[in-house]
């Protein structure tokens, strides 16, 4: 059974080496000449007015927020749908009062304006 | 002496199936390889011809030498990393990117047979894989200290976490009809002619998986993260040489991933689409390059979105249009119409 997991360790693996495959031989052969203005972070030909690490709006911190509350439920719709022949209308019904409760809470953060961006 | 031989000779077999194993990635990642250099090609030349030009003819026959161009010239240029930013972070980043972009091939399956390693949570697996790729754009923008890079990246992750969930919920669908989150067996949950596949009964899930594919892999329209009239090119503004081509050709992985995906689950993969045509993985192939093409119809015909458009189509239409479908088609399974979804 766990065998089968051997050849995507290895997958993984190859995946990190081609990217850092093209990186090494990059270093490897293209030129190397540093200075000051060329290394210095790009800013349209300007000198960096501040630091670039800056406030950010709070709405993409929201948009994480909302994310891992839905990515959760997929979560949890993914197993009730592969067995969803099986367990029949009970485990139907079961999950429709579970979606509900989701779709209130969207309900109230579409209302409370959590979803604008203007 | 007895034991030596004996974890000698196991320790052979180890060594044979770990070579063969080998053999069998490098004969995925290569002609995968090829498809993304050309890929990159063919959006040149498609765009180029609906703009009524000839895009590029000079490397080549008909330019077709023109990847290979591009690949050296990128390899010879300087790897420039910026004395702002956070070295080691700033070189993971591209490769945190395409890993995952090629890892995601281990569980596709080509054909009944042709599949690296055959498992049960294959789908899981995938959007496991595909989840990863944000951290790359995430750590970019973060390490690169550059203002355009951290917006760039900031917008990027957001579009990107947004469609993931239009494009979970769309995947539960197949789910529901398939039973099994093992790709094969939902490929052949498809079987008998084009009628049986689940782009069908799912249509609406099928369109949103779709677009949710393009903003996934952030293409136009929905390219706005690297909105190269506002922030110039997001979140590799400070990428160049070939670590800007990693995060290229990243890009292009992404996409023949994503529409494998949906020829898998939605158009049936392998099978042909009537009866009495034989099965083949040239099938698998004709749908993939079909699906890809509408990437690149897409960048020639559609001006980009602006963000809070984004934001709202993958919230407000998106999610509620697969809530309602999920619930619709569990509701049909639970009557006499069930056969429609199977």
């Amino acid at each position: 059974m766990l065998e089968n997991y051997f050849p995507i360790l290895m997958f993984i693996l190859v995946g990190l080496g081609v990217g850092l495959g093209p990186l090494i031989l990059g270093k490897l052969v293209s030129p190397h000449k540093p200075d000051a203005e060329k290394n210095s972070p790009y800013e349209c030909g300007f000198e960096a007015f501040e630091d670039a690490r800056m406030k950010f709006d709070v709405r993409y911190y929201l948009v994480a927020i909302l994310f891992i509350l839905f990515d959760l439920e997929i979560a949890f719709l993914f197993p009730w749908a592969v067995v969803l022949h099986d367990i029949g209308l009970f485990g139907f019904l079961a999950m429709m009062v579970f979606l509900f409760v989701l779709v209130v809470g969207f309900i109230y953060e579409w209302k409370k304006g959590a979803l604008e961006w203007d | 002496m007895e034991w030596l031989s004996q974890l000698f000779g196991s320790y052979w077999q180890n060594v044979q199936m770990v070579g063969w194993t080998l053999v069998k990635i490098i004969a995925i990642v290569g002609p995968l390889m090829i498809a993304v250099a050309y890929l990159t090609y063919a959006e040149r030349k498609v765009i180029g011809y609906m703009q009524v030009r000839i895009g590029p003819n000079r490397v080549g026959f008909w330019g077709l030498l023109q990847p290979v161009a591009d690949g050296l010239k990128l390899l010879f240029k300087e790897i420039i990393i910026p004395t702002a930013s956070n070295k080691g972070l700033f070189l993971l980043g591209p490769v945190l990117t395409i890993a995952p972009a090629f890892a995601a091939w281990a569980v596709i399956p080509f054909d009944g047979t042709m599949v690296l390693a055959n498992i049960d949570a294959g789908l899981l697996y995938v959007l496991a894989m595909t989840s990863i790729a944000v951290y790359g754009v995430i750590i970019a923008g973060w390490a690169s200290n550059s203002k355009y890079a951290f917006l760039g990246s900031l917008r990027s992750a957001a579009q990107i976490v947004s469609y993931e969930i239009a494009m979970g919920f769309s995947l539960v669908g197949v789910l529901m009809c398939a039973n099994s989150l093992n790709l094969g067996n939902i490929v052949l949950g498809q079987e008998g002619g084009f009628w049986h596949w689940y782009f069908i009964p799912l249509f609406p899930l099928f369109i949103v998986y779709f677009i949710s594919a393009v903003a996934e892999t952030n293409r136009a329209p929905f390219d706005v993260a690297e909105g190269e009239s506002e922030i110039v090119a997001g979140f590799h503004v400070e990428y160049s040489g070939m670590a800007f081509a990693v995060f290229f050709l990243a890009e292009y992985a992404n996409i023949w991933l994503v529409c494998t995906l949906a020829a898998l689950m939605f158009m049936g993969g392998w099978l042909s689409p009537l009866p009495f045509l034989p099965d083949s993985i040239l099938w698998l192939f004709a749908k993939m390059a079909f699906l890809v093409f509408f990437f690149l119809w897409f960048r020639a015909t559609f001006p980009r979105y602006r963000y809070d458009q984004i934001m709202r189509l993958g919230w407000k239409v998106f999610i509620p249009i697969t809530i309602v479908w999920i619930v619709f088609v569990g509701a049909m399974m639970q009557t006499k119409f069930d056969y429609l979804f199977h």
